[in-house]
């Protein structure tokens, strides 16, 4: 079909939804449905033969074990890039093919849709929960805590941020999804231009899963300030416990703006405000302003845990302590303030004056400085150190060399006369996956390979981590070096089809990157399965690195409880010195652990909040009315649930510290 | 009734709930900043919108911290100074994006619709309906 949307109706009972709003008439999504149906069906039925719902509903499902919430937000980030990268895939397919009268296979409709969606997806529903999974998982035990402050509220948090994911992939078989950029600009994305619930979809999506990210932010923060092992002062702390801090007050602080902003436009689609609209004194370069106050703090939410993943494999595999601790963290505070006052040079183009685009202008470039210090510190961490080779130090090295060249192509960027020749090009495409694909996802792979043997107590492949991080590292320069180059001629972003031949063959080098990339990431999951099932000849102890930070004081994988004893902790790199002192646990006189209990309080509440939001995009009022008084019905009687806790026995620690010893 | 559990987690000195004499004092001074506004537009005061919109904001953000100060008990001294730091930093990034906003969005308005052009706009669309009569 070409690009017709479904006449508009509205019914008391189904509200606006209709049965042509499935998309049965599109071959793609069609295919889609069918394979993701399938592959859905062989999942059930393998669970239900191998009786596995038992365990997954009690060990993680209701799980607010923070280890366990860590490991299934990584999974989310997974699973949601494979739907992403799909996306990309299909792009980097149109652009390749789309050119000199050629209209390629995606219908501009289709089109807008998937671009869309992977903008989406990868920074919410990939980068995001990558993140909060690596804290969630890491933090807690670097301070030497036995969980987070809040452990129901993480889970609830993650269950949240599922159910925004899942919204989101719903609208790819009932009705579309938004067609206006990641970003959702007025007034396309008002109610005049994006007619159909593709808008409403990406608002419903993003505030729930927001909800989440909110949450989960309050919560690390209180970890970080008041479940620190006794002894442990702030300077204290790993580097990467310091950038998540940072991280979740940067969190903390622009996710409202985010929520306020989606808010306002909410209002405007549903209930006829004029916010954004170009009349009755509404102003679209609000919102832009709006969500750029969110949108700059944004990408350091990003970048800096990533930052602090790579501080951590820096100095283990160098075997020094991170060079310049204190520079580190004041580094990362300086880029904190420094992140909310940069927003403007997302839209330079927008009119501001000389005087106003000169300031935002040089304080972006003034963000370099304590990045570039960053840098230095890596680089003098491994200087004159034993530095190993590792999966976790491949990627490492890979970061510093491609994240430097995306620093730079930003602060040429942040020039402004300059931005006015690249704004909204292919050029600003390859600055920003030069920085998220070569600081985010690499950070994520160095994280998962170097705290694998912690979460699952084996190895993983060096062979096929080495293949993926190739793979990777080389497909990236292929598919954005191009992007560059065009950019430069001046061929914008988000183009369905082009006249001029003479850019194809950069759009066919650059979807060999994206095929080379796919390489990686399929060696990425080729890597997941082998590990699994050589695992037997992989086992390793609880500090298989000789690493230098408390989380690896634990068994891998860790007890529920972490530690089996209370910690005392004197200085930086705690782990390290106790190794130097000859520190084993004591083997007796265990005392019996205070933990919290799971609930299925907050899967249950997020089920219904994917509910109302489903039912507020299709407008079904009934439902919303239902499922909002629902949620808030629970909630309130969750307080009244006073079982919240239990002690772990004294002869069950016994039997695990036993266990655990023996490997 | 919350009254009766609160007294039961007052148990750490460091962030109390202030005494009623606190509390009172924050209900009046609340009170007082909510009644002059609505006074003020009520009534109708004879005085510019300009001002008017300044008085109405000006105490809001009164409001903000008398409520902060003596509902939320926000001191220096509550939490080993934490809660002051952070309020701290919310504030600067409060300014920060309220200042900003201001600053970016009228900078943009003088340089996209500069006055005098608005002024001819507005006349010729009054000539023209002036014509249509």
């Amino acid at each position: 079909m070409a690009n017709a949307q479904p006449a508009e109706t509205f019914s008391p009972i189904f509200g606006r939804l209709t049965f042509e709003w499935i998309p049965i008439h599109e071959p793609i999504l069609v295919a889609t449905f069918a394979g993701v149906a399938l592959g859905g069906l062989a999942v059930l039925a393998l669970m239900t033969y191998f009786k596995l719902w038992g365990p997954l509903w009690r060990d993680w499902i209701v799980s607010v074990d923070h280890k366990k919430i860590g490991i299934m937000y990584m999974v989310l980030g997974f699973v949601m890039m494979i739907r992403g990268f799909a996306d990309a895939l299909m792009m980097r397919a149109q652009q390749a093919m789309a050119a000199g009268g050629s209209e390629g296979w995606l219908p501009p409709h289709h089109y807008d849709q998937v671009f869309t969606a992977h903008g989406v997806i990868m920074i919410f529903f990939v980068a995001m929960p990558f993140v909060t999974g690596i804290m969630n998982y890491v933090m807690p035990m670097q301070i030497g805590a036995r969980d987070v402050a809040f452990p129901f509220l993480n889970n609830f948090s993650f269950w949240m941020t599922v159910s925004g994911a899942l919204l989101v992939n719903i609208s790819l078989f009932i009705g579309e999804f938004a067609r206006v950029g990641w970003l959702a600009f007025p007034p396309l994305s008002g109610s005049s231009y994006s007619t159909g619930p593709g808008m409403d979809y990406y608002l419903w999506a993003l505030q729930i899963a927001g909800v989440g990210t909110t949450l989960s932010g309050i919560n690390l923060i209180a970890t970080v300030l008041k479940m620190r092992a006794p002894g442990m002062k702030l300077m204290d702390m790993p580097i990467f416990t310091w950038t998540a801090l940072i991280t979740n007050v940067l969190i903390v602080a622009a996710f409202p703006v985010l929520t306020a902003t989606l808010a306002l436009l909410t209002l405007d689609r549903y209930a006829d405000f004029h916010f954004f609209t170009n009349d009755f004194g509404g102003n679209a370069m609000m919102y832009i302003n709006l969500i750029w106050i969110w949108g700059h703090p944004e990408v350091y939410i990003l970048i800096i845990p990533c930052f602090g993943v790579f501080s951590e494999i820096v100095s283990t595999f160098s075997r020094k302590p991170i060079f310049g601790y204190k520079t580190m963290v004041w580094a990362t505070a300086c880029i904190m303030v420094l992140s909310f006052v940069v927003w403007l040079h997302h839209f330079f183009t927008m009119g501001s004056g000389a005087s106003v685009n000169t300031f935002f202008g040089i304080t972006t470039m003034i963000i370099a400085v304590p990045t570039g210090v960053k840098i230095f510190n890596w680089l003098f961490t491994m200087y004159k150190g034993s530095v190993r080779l590792e999966v976790p130090m491949l990627w490492t090295i890979g970061f510093l060399v491609t994240f430097t060249i995306g620093g730079m192509t930003g602060v040429l960027l942040a020039v402004p006369p300059v931005d006015f020749q690249l704004h909204n090009t292919l050029f600003l495409i390859a600055h920003f996956h030069n920085v998220i694909i070569g600081g985010v996802v690499f950070a994520v792979y160095a994280a998962v390979s170097y705290w694998w043997p912690k979460a699952f107590g084996f190895q993983m492949s060096d062979k096929w981590g080495k293949r993926s991080f190739w793979f990777w590292f080389i497909g990236f320069y292929v598919a954005f070096m191009p992007l560059y180059a065009l950019g430069l001629m001046g061929v914008t972003r988000r183009m369905n089809s082009y006249v001029d031949a003479g850019w194809q063959p950069y759009f066919i080098i650059a979807a060999c990157g994206a095929v080379l990339i796919l390489l990686g990431i399929a060696c990425t999951f080729m890597n997941f399965y082998v590990s699994i099932r050589d695992r037997k000849k992989n086992l390793v102890g609880g500090d298989p690195w000789d690493a230098r930070t408390l989380e690896w004081a634990t068994q891998s994988p860790p007890a529920p409880y972490n530690f089996p004893f209370d910690l005392e902790v004197k200085g930086r790199e705690a782990f390290w010195t106790m190794k130097q002192q000859g520190f084993k646990w004591p083997t007796e006189n265990y005392k019996p652990i205070h933990m919290p209990k799971g609930t299925a309080t907050g899967v249950v509440l997020s089920a219904i909040a994917m509910i109302f939001g489903f039912a507020m995009v299709w407008y079904i009022w009934w439902l919303a009315i239902l499922s909002f008084a629902a949620m808030v019905g629970i909630g309130i009687a969750h307080t009244f649930n006073y079982k919240r806790d239990y002690y772990i026995p004294v002869d069950e620690v016994a039997a695990t510290e036993a266990k655990g010893a023996a490997v | 009734m919350s009254a009766d559990t609160h007294t039961h987690h007052d148990d750490h000195a460091s962030h109390g709930h202030g005494t009623m004499g606190q509390l009172m004092i924050g209900f009046a001074l609340a009170a007082i900043l909510t009644i002059i506004p609505f006074y003020l537009v009520m009534a109708e005061v004879e005085m510019s919108r300009t001002a008017l919109v300044g008085i109405i904001m000006g105490l809001g953000a009164v409001q903000i911290i008398v409520h902060l100060v003596f509902f939320l008990h926000l001191s220096t001294k509550s939490e080993e100074g934490s809660t002051f730091m952070s309020t701290m930093l919310a504030v600067i990034i409060l300014v920060i994006v309220l200042a900003g906003s201001l600053w970016v969005m009228h900078n943009m308005n003088e340089n996209m619709m500069p006055e005098h052009e608005m002024d001819q706009m507005i006349e010729e669309m009054q000539s023209l309906q002036s014509q249509q009569g």
